[in-house]
């Protein structure tokens, strides 16, 4: 019982990026969008809100929310090539979220090496504080932004209107909603919010920006889209299953009963494994939005 | 014209063009809708009705040409326009969300809404219920889509045009999914909106209902308006030559039947469909060499299911397929094409062909791997795949620009048809399965596919024909069975039963035909 | 004026670019290096660096100081070996229809299981490097052909199987790495010569460069590559399943099995790809802690090289010429990322070519619409 209390705080701590960047993601493939870039996306914040915070901590008193609004306003800019051209362009959305994902890792090391003359930024002294029993205040923008996002999208028109335009968009077209928009608002969505995840991520779990960083949480955020059945309840839990398995890997080394059995990797791969086997016993593809990932096109009935 | 006619003219589309690569869809078209009438725009496949009602109705932009309504310029640059307008779609591929309830459906893009900005289904629902009395469409508004008939959710989408207040509604293909009696409800409450004052365009290329509902015809042929005609002045035969160009033969020669043993044994087969749900339950058929099976029946009653089934492409739950008296009931689809089982798929572009092969890998699709096409077990030979495609071409008359090597994509329709009925032809085999043959194509197209299928027949090839056109399947076939909810309610030899029949085995009423015989 | 008159046909250019997916790319990679251009002086450095690097290893000609050292060469076709393997196999999995961006773990794979065997099986000498070669290609293609099972039979997103595999491979990479006897914690001992790829007479052709027997087991599997799919009615099965699943399904051709061996063949390459690194350019087992990322750039190769095996070839080579070009540009004052950089942009702007030739053609149809309204006004 006492290992699970223990536990809590980093568990939440590794769960809030992942529930922020998925809850976006849900949004994206709701509207009709695949958004694959979540990994790229994350990067893009993380580094900008990693950067923002050590140039401005001596000088900015809560340089850390300013740097997670940078974090997240940056990466929502770049979330503008990935719905050009896969909204205006009717570009293949595998490859444009993958090309993204690619051009992320090169720019933020490129801007590392401006910046900082280095494959990294700078260490900051402070990171984000902790509050109550040790939780970091990012559970609460997580928590927060599902709740928004669930409002959002059953309890007001608007919402209506988007899950129209990932079931039959052709449908919503004809009745005058405006698709395209709808989609655009969506992805720009989905890159504010990973960029505010990965901010929250580099923020609590770190000191700086590197290659590592992400290391995948992108994509894991995708399978709990998928794996929680593209609804917020669904993608809540999957998101703490997911999170629980990571955070576990790093808070193993508490319990040397298991830590002595096994090397230090196998726990890195847990995480991995389990997404991968609930991705193939819970395969959820009749759940998905019915015209997820296809690209529309105006008149074509 | 008729000039005790005053009502005025309540749109006027005058000088309209509109060209798509490759076809000029409408070629400076004039057409009038005089207020509080029914006209019908007539024309076959790829005549242009379609996008005319598409510029409308605020879909498309014309390239050039001018729109009047109530004597008005107007420009309709999208739906919303056109609804503005007062005017109305009810879509022959309706535009409705499967998940979504029949309220929601309706509403949508116009929501009601309570303090704050939140949806007020409730209110939604109640006002569909009141659309629904006033109008007499019978619904209920918390159903889902997904989970009512064809005939309900035709109705859907025609209070989805009321909820917004249109004057004028265009129907587009209204019939093609309805059995007959489904189409005679719904030619009354076409009726009944012209009396609530409504203006009605019906777009189709059915010629009993233009004489059902129609007052006034304008006829299309490539694009172009070949003349505007009072329904009551005219035959069927008439409007007919009027839409094809020359005089049309409505009935084609059928040789003298000569039947063998059966061939295709369906005995007692379940199939799911795509949502795991029982599509057909407990069907059973047999065919006979040199025969032809009809299978009518509305779409959604199985029929797809059956034909994979039959083919191999779904699993059966259970039963047994047998041809020649042999099992095949496990074999795979490769296995069941060298048994036999020649395959005309309903959806052509699907499962018909590969749009981005040419012609000539399109025709060894099925074969490939045997000689003349491979060589020691696994090197292409494409010569003789391009041999065989110039044959074909030669003997089915295929339009083909660059001969065997045309990408199968760049063919029309009626060619691509005629390259799949080529490729199951040329690899013989005793049984034929065929889906909507002649869907989408023109009437000379439909011509030649039908006196193939015939060929076919006096080949002695056991041919099941499913169809959704009645008449196609009332001309054809020598048996006609009729599918209902994914089981055969009623089998009987053609020429032994009437169209009014099979429709009411299709709505599933199988006592009605007691009643109705007993009479 | 008489062309504004006349319905002219496409401009030259326009039509190329319509009709030719090479042009595409050739267009597409230049885009890449012109917006990198202006990102380099954007951020106040030299953009000449990037060129004269890049000639640099082309050639072995150093601009700074005039003189040539072949070496260079050597390295850059080195290099590309792992680019052109792993640009294979996204185009072979790309033919079948199917996304595989799990060639980093199957890349990773491959270069375990060489080290493993080429540190733990008898030195038999050339029997030993070959049954390394082989064992890695193998294994990297089960690595991918469990992938392909998971999307034949169970319709699973190879898209995010494949990247929770490629995490899978590091870690298990790492496992297995450090447990063979000797492995300090980054690398192993020295393999012993019956392991290695190296030639002794292409060393000294090359003046010492890491080029080695890799090189030419690359070309041979292009060859493969390109006879497989064009010319065996397997490669007929999988590029019809490529195009369109339902109608190949239809038409009685195996697809589970045809999706299981587009991704073990796509599995094999990268494999491949890793054991000719691990054996070729280093002489010692690696315990690695991050990717190597020739598995990501092999998506780039592909796409840039559209899956055909000429241009993925040269896309490899172009890789390949760019990640040589590395640590002389870093001399050079550019930062390396720039290659990433020039390598994400690729990627975004071919997945805009659909985009790209709607946009061309919508804009042809507008210039001849007007040019067509000109000539019936001046007709009345």
């Amino acid at each position: 019982m006492n290992i699970i209390l223990g536990m809590l705080p980093s568990v939440l701590m590794i769960v809030s990026p992942i529930m922020i960047t998925a809850a976006g993601g849900m949004v994206s493939e709701r509207s009709g969008v695949t958004n694959i870039a979540l990994e790229g996306l994350m990067a893009i914040g993380a580094f900008s809100a990693a950067a923002a915070h050590v140039l401005m901590e001596s000088s900015v008193p809560g340089s850390v929310w300013i740097a997670l609004l940078i974090g997240a306003v940056v990466s929502m800019l770049f979330s503008v090539i990935h719905a050009y051209a896969a909204i205006s362009l009717n570009a293949d959305q595998t490859i444009s979220g993958t090309g993204i994902n690619l051009l992320a890792n090169g720019i933020t090391i490129f801007f590392s090496q401006i910046l900082f003359s280095a494959d990294r930024t700078r260490p900051y002294k402070i990171g984000m504080m902790p509050g109550l029993f040790g939780i970091y205040p990012t559970a609460i923008v997580a928590v927060s932004v599902m709740l928004i996002i669930w409002f959002m999208m059953y309890k007001l028109p608007f919402g209506l209107r988007l899950r129209a335009c990932g079931e039959h968009p052709d449908a919503a077209a004809s009745v005058g909603i405006n698709v395209r928009g709808i989609r655009y608002f969506a992805v720009l969505l989905s890159g504010f919010l990973a960029g505010l995840a990965g901010g929250c991520l580099v923020l609590t779990e770190t000191i700086q920006f590197t290659s590592n960083t992400i290391n995948g949480t992108g994509f894991i955020s995708l399978a709990a889209v998928s794996f929680g059945r593209w609804n917020p309840l669904g993608v809540s839990g999957a998101s703490l299953l997911f999170g629980t398995a990571v955070a576990f890997a790093i808070y193993v080394v508490n319990i040397p009963a298991l830590s002595n059995m096994l090397p230090a990797e196998f726990f890195n791969l847990l995480p991995y494994i389990i997404t991968l086997l609930a991705l193939v016993v819970f395969s959820g593809k009749n759940y998905a939005p019915a015209e997820d990932g296809k690209p529309y096109i105006n008149g074509a009935s | 014209m008729d000039s005790n006619d005053t009502r005025p003219d309540i749109i006027e589309m005058i000088g309209i063009t509109k060209a798509f690569p490759g076809v000029v869809a409408n070629d400076n078209i004039n057409l009038n809708v005089k207020e509080n009438e029914v006209l019908a725009l007539l024309g076959e496949n790829g005549a242009g009705k379609s996008t005319l009602m598409s510029i409308l109705f605020g879909s498309y932009d014309a390239d050039s040409g001018i729109i009047k309504i109530r004597g008005k310029e107007v420009e309709i640059k999208d739906p919303n326009a056109a609804t503005a307008l007062g005017i109305g779609m009810v879509h022959q591929h309706f535009k409705l969300i499967h998940n979504y309830t029949v309220a929601e459906n309706i509403v949508l893009g116009y929501e009601p809404k309570k303090k704050f900005g939140l949806l007020d289904i409730a209110a939604a629902e109640k006002k569909v219920a009141q659309l629904s009395d006033q109008y007499g469409l019978k619904v209920n508004p918390k159903d889902k889509i997904e989970d009512i008939t064809v005939g309900m959710q035709q109705r859907v989408e025609i209070l989805k045009v009321l909820y917004r207040s249109a004057d004028i509604i265009i129907f587009d293909e209204p019939t093609a999914v309805l059995t007959p009696q489904e189409i005679d409800e719904l030619m009354l409450i076409i009726k009944r909106l012209k009396e609530e004052g409504k203006t009605i365009i019906i777009i189709t290329h059915k010629l009993k209902e233009i004489k059902a509902v129609g007052e006034r015809c304008t006829v299309l042929r490539r694009g172009k308006v070949v003349g505007t005609v009072n329904v009551a002045d005219v035959s069927e035969e008439q409007l007919a030559e009027m839409m094809v160009g020359r005089a049309v033969k409505f009935e084609i020669e059928k040789n003298p039947p000569h039947f063998g043993d059966t061939v295709l044994s369906i005995e007692h087969i379940s199939v799911k469909n795509t949502r795991g749900q029982m599509a057909v339950k407990d069907l059973s058929l047999d065919v006979r060499a040199g025969e032809i099976m009809g299978v009518a029946g509305v779409d959604g009653n199985g029929q797809s299911e059956l034909l994979f089934g039959i083919t191999g492409m779904s699993p059966l739950e259970s039963g047994k397929i047998l041809i020649h008296g042999k099992d095949v009931s496990k074999y795979t689809i490769r296995q069941r094409i060298e048994a036999g089982i020649g395959h005309i798929p309903e959806d052509r572009q699907k499962h018909g062909l590969v749009k981005e092969f040419t012609i000539a890998e399109n025709i060894a699709l099925k074969n490939y791997y045997k000689a003349p096409y491979t060589r020691n077990g696994c090197v292409l030979v494409q010569d003789a795949m391009v041999k065989k495609a110039d044959d074909l071409i030669k003997a089915f008359d295929i339009r083909a620009g660059k001969g065997p090597f045309t990408l199968a994509g760049s063919m029309s329709g009626g060619n691509q048809q005629k390259m799949i009925i080529a490729r199951e032809v040329d690899m013989g085999g005793d049984v034929l399965v065929i889906a909507q043959p002649t869907r989408g194509l023109g009437v000379g197209a439909i011509e030649y596919i039908r006196r193939r299928i015939l060929s076919e027949r006096a080949k002695g090839r056991a041919i099941l024909l499913i169809s959704f056109e009645l008449d196609e399947i009332m001309n054809l076939c020598d048996r006609i069975a009729t599918i209902s909810k994914g089981t055969i309610v009623g089998l009987s030899n053609a020429g032994e039963i009437t169209e009014q029949e099979i429709g009411i085995m299709m709505a599933g009423e199988k006592d009605k035909i007691a009643e109705e015989t007993a009479k | 004026m008489s062309d504004s008159n006349t319905i002219k046909k496409q401009s030259g250019f326009t039509a190329l670019l319509m009709r030719s997916d090479g042009a595409v790319s050739v267009v597409v990679v230049l885009l890449g290096f012109v917006f990198a251009t202006l990102l380099v002086m954007l951020v106040g450095r030299n953009p000449a660096g990037i060129y004269k690097a890049l000639l640099q290893v082309l050639t072995g000609f150093n601009l700074n100081n005039g003189k040539w050292n072949i070496r260079y060469v050597g390295d850059f076709l080195n290099y590309s070996v792992p680019f052109v393997l792993c640009g294979f196999s996204m185009a072979f999995a790309g033919r079948a229809g199917l996304f595989n961006i799990g060639g980093e773990g199957q890349y990773i794979i491959g270069m375990t299981v060489a080290q493993l065997v080429a540190l733990t099986f008898p030195s038999v000498s050339v029997l030993h490097v070959v049954t390394a070669v082989l064992f890695a290609t193998l294994a990297g293609a089960v690595w991918g052909g469990v992938v392909g099972y998971l999307k034949a039979r169970f319709e699973v997103s190879e898209v995010v199987a494949t990247i929770m595999l490629n995490y899978i491979a590091l870690y298990l990479s790492r496992i297995i790495t450090i447990a063979i006897p000797g492995t300090n914690t980054y690398k192993t001992v020295n393999f012993p010569e019956t392991a290695s790829l190296r030639i002794g007479f292409l060393s000294n052709l090359t003046n010492g460069s890491a080029l080695n027997a890799g090189f030419f087991l690359m070309l041979v599997c292009v060859l493969i590559y390109w006879f497989a799919l064009e010319k065996t009615n397997m490669g007929f099965g999988l590029r019809a399943t490529g195009f369109n699943k339902e109608a190949a399904r239809a038409a009685g051709i195996p697809v589970i099995s045809s999706i299981v061996i587009a991704m073990a063949a796509s599995g094999a390459y990268a494999g491949l790809g890793g054991g000719i690194v691990a054996l070729g350019s280093f002489r010692y087992g690696r315990v690695i802690s991050g990717m190597d990322n020739y598995g990501f750039t092999g998506i780039a190769v592909a796409l840039v090289g559209n899956n055909t095996a000429v241009g993925t070839l040269f896309a490899g080579l172009l890789f390949g010429l760019l990640q040589a070009a590395q640590p002389i540009m870093q001399a050079n004052n550019i930062p390396k990322e720039i290659t990433f950089i020039i390598q994400g942009l690729v990627v975004v702007f071919i997945s805009l070519k659909t985009g790209l030739r709607l946009f061309l053609q919508w804009n042809e149809k507008r210039r001849n619409n007007k040019i067509a309204e000109k000539a019936s006004e001046g007709g009345r």
